[in-house]
């Protein structure tokens, strides 16, 4: 039960890392720009696949560098020439654009790699274990997951607190138009932060493919979730953002490998809980998390926008 | 135009379309065709709730399908008891208990949904999506396994002495409940009430001081869609005598938003028109090709870059340049882009067809394969040149020449203002 914990701990705290790495950038684009990027968890996928193929050919550790270069460039690509012509059309029009852009990734990457997972493994100098615990063993994979996330956490918070963009960036995230009025919204820092969130998407997704599954639906599963993080942690909250990401995080590790019935856990409020158990709930938990957030706290747990 | 000849030709108009509607199937007699009709009849009316919030009130929904999907698991669920019981309940009265569950549903979520509308309602309502979606993994009692439900519509009593086996006695059904469907919708845009769904998606604050709450009526709005959508669903279900988790996924509820988009959501006809052509596309060309997705999403994206209107404004402004006689000063300029257009497009689709070929996972040999009668091979580079060839020029003699039909239609909305002064 002791080792049972602290691995769902750990496991949670990488998971919820990984989220952040997407959920910060989805903050601050929306923040920035006005635009919920649909795309988002499509250049998480993207990512993956690119680092899978890289893989093949130079190996894991190129991979996971230039699969993100990779993905950033597309993302600013996408700035540049997709969102700043649709900008001229309105807020709606932008979100479809992403919407569609989303559709057509989604194609693409099962028109190239097909329908089914493909191979993207853990590299032999990572697939050990990395501590025994009673007799469980932890992989080392998962506590490379939890220091890349950690890594680019204290890069993000640096980059935010001491470079000019990064002063923009949270001006932005706290008055959006005031930033606006003062000329601030440069197209080059617009296209700068979409190529940025785009690259850290493709890193969460060239490490998370070997360890997760590697498939074409890697990104609908995640996208849902994103949206369901940054409202939970309240709109434009980036520390919002990280506390919503941990939190869903550990639930849902915790709900998965507490494999608990849920008769039990209602079975004091005088409830049955037929025959279901707790990981079996998991997946809906999130959204059942963002239902009851709605209603008693419209602005998110850390935000202050509804 | 006075008012009452105004109303005048809607009568008229409304009147060739149920006449029409009736005496289709007369024209279109094969079963495969009778079968496609219905389900555009469906898709339409689900097209059409789509719209009553993006296009009438502005709400963006990403979770539409789940009010479609829950009245077509309500509908099937009653069916079967009123089959198991032998109550006398004719198929044909269905479509309004599917509405009625869309409604309750609608009306049960969308309090919290339409509090705001813009990102954050887009939001909820996939985060609503996707908790419905999975939901019905878990609670398999209601939503059933893998392969849903089935029903057998012919066991329920027969009304008039029809027994809904043939597919005809189903297209009548489809097409009385569509277009009373439409009808109601179509009404519904010319009350007050949809005014104010205008005023409020164009301006919240100002609906607002003139004495429309927003959130009221986008909730109202909201629960009208679900209205619809449950018959879309019941209708759906009576159909396909089947449903499964599907019908409420994220992708049906994106497809709901594409059909309408590419429709065109600024007019009423748009939906139906979206409905019609994509169902239709859907079904010719997923049998051909493997790209038909690929292409729907292109489609959807050169109708958000370059015509918002949709395809239905596009069609309007081409049908005022006929009416007035000038839709000959246009063709020039078509003429003359036609070949470009041509040329990208067959550029377009053979390299998108190349690429599935030569990344096809079932067969990493060279395959052949034809197009328009000419058979290609995925691994010939003759094929890969001209596909690319053929894109390129196609786009670069469009950018170059496109300044034609900017000048043509200038000239045609000069000559529309002063025909109008």
């Amino acid at each position: 039960m002791l080792s049972l914990i602290v691995f769902s701990a750990i496991n949670g705290l990488s998971y919820g890392m990984l989220l952040f790495m997407l959920a910060s950038g989805l903050t601050v684009i929306l923040s920035l720009m006005g635009v919920l990027n649909f795309a988002h968890a499509s250049l998480y996928m993207l990512g993956a696949y690119l680092g899978f193929e890289i893989s093949k050919y130079v190996g894991f550790w190129p991979g996971i560098v230039l699969a993100p270069l990779l993905v950033g460039f597309i993302g600013a690509m996408i700035e540049r020439f997709g969102l700043r012509k649709v900008h001229a059309l309105g807020p709606a029009a932008e979100l479809l654009f992403t919407f569609g852009l989303a559709f057509i990734i989604t194609e693409a990457v099962q028109m190239i790699w097909g329908k089914s997972p493909v191979d993207y493994r853990i590299p032999p100098s990572l697939d050990f274990t990395a501590f025994e615990l009673l007799g469980f063993n932890y992989p080392a994979y998962r506590l490379f997951m939890l220091a890349v996330a950690g890594v680019v956490f204290l890069a993000l918070t640096l980059a935010l607190t001491r470079t000019r963009i990064g002063l923009v960036v949270q001006a932005a995230l706290s008055h959006p138009h005031m930033v606006a009025l003062l000329g601030h919204n440069v197209p080059r820092i617009f296209m700068l932060v979409f190529g940025l969130g785009a690259a850290l998407a493709g890193l969460a997704g060239a490490i998370a493919g070997p360890a997760l599954v590697t498939a074409p639906d890697m990104a609908s599963h995640l996208g849902a979730l994103l949206f369901v993080l940054i409202i939970v942690g309240g709109l434009g909250s980036l520390i919002g953002a990280l506390v919503a990401s941990l939190l869903l995080g550990l639930i849902q590790t915790f709900a998965v490998s507490l494999d608990f019935p849920l008769a039990h856990l209602v079975a004091p409020f005088g409830l049955s809980g037929g025959s279901l158990t707790l990981s079996q709930i998991s997946p809906a938990l999130p959204y059942l998390f963002l239902v009851l957030i709605l209603i008693f706290r419209p602005t998110g747990l850390m935000g202050n926008r509804e | 135009m006075s008012v009452t000849s105004n109303l005048r030709r809607q009568v008229v108009i409304w009147l060739a379309v149920i006449a029409a509607v009736c005496l289709l199937p007369l024209v279109f007699r094969s079963g495969s065709t009778l079968s496609m009709m219905n389900l555009m009849g469906i898709m339409i009316i689900a097209a059409l709730s789509y719209n009553i919030l993006y296009g009438s009130t502005g709400l963006l929904s990403f979770g539409h399908a789940i009010y479609l999907g829950l009245g077509g698991y309500i509908t099937i669920h009653t069916m079967n008891f009123a089959i198991e019981h032998d109550l006398p309940v004719p198929a044909a009265v269905f479509p309004l208990l599917g509405g009625v569950s869309g409604l309750f549903f609608a009306a049960v979520s969308g309090w919290i949904c339409t509090r705001r509308a813009g990102t954050s309602f887009a939001m909820i309502t996939l985060g609503l999506g996707e908790l419905v979606v999975a939901l019905s993994l878990i609670m398999t009692g209601f939503f059933g396994e893998e392969d849903g439900f089935s029903t057998n519509r012919t066991k329920l009593a027969h009304l008039f002495g029809y027994s809904l086996g043939p597919q005809i006695q189903v297209y009548y059904l489809i097409a009385f409940w569509g277009l009373a469907s439409a009808l109601a919708m179509f009404a519904i845009r010319r009350t007050a009430f949809g005014v104010a769904c205008s005023a409020v998606r164009d301006n919240p604050e100002r609906a607002e001081f003139i004495g429309y709450d927003p959130h009221r009526v986008r909730y109202i709005a909201f629960c009208i869609a679900g209205f619809f959508a449950g018959l879309a669903g019941a209708l759906s279900v009576i159909n396909f005598e089947i449903i499964n988790a599907t019908s409420l996924s994220g992708a049906t509820s994106g497809n709901l938003l594409l059909m309408t988009y590419i429709g065109g959501s600024t007019s009423f006809v748009g939906p139906i028109i979206g409905a019609t052509l994509i169902t239709f596309l859907r079904i010719m060309l997923s049998d051909i090709t493997p790209a038909w997705l690929m292409y729907y999403g292109s489609l959807f994206m050169v109708i958000i870059m370059y015509l918002p209107g949709g395809l239905a404004a596009l069609i309007a402004a081409h049908w005022r340049a006929a009416k007035q006689g000038r839709i000959s000063h246009l063709l020039p300029a078509y003429a003359v882009l036609s070949l470009p257009v041509a040329l990208f497009l067959a550029g377009f689709v053979t390299l998108v067809e190349l690429l599935y070929r030569v990344f096809g996972h079932n067969n990493p040999v060279p395959v052949d394969f034809t197009i328009a009668g000419v058979v290609l091979n995925s691994h010939d580079p003759v094929a890969w040149t001209l596909a690319v060839t053929a894109l390129v020029a196609g786009a670069m003699l469009i950018r170059r020449l496109w300044s034609l039909i900017d000048d043509a239609w200038h000239a045609e909305h000069n000559a529309m203002v002063e025909a109008t002064q």
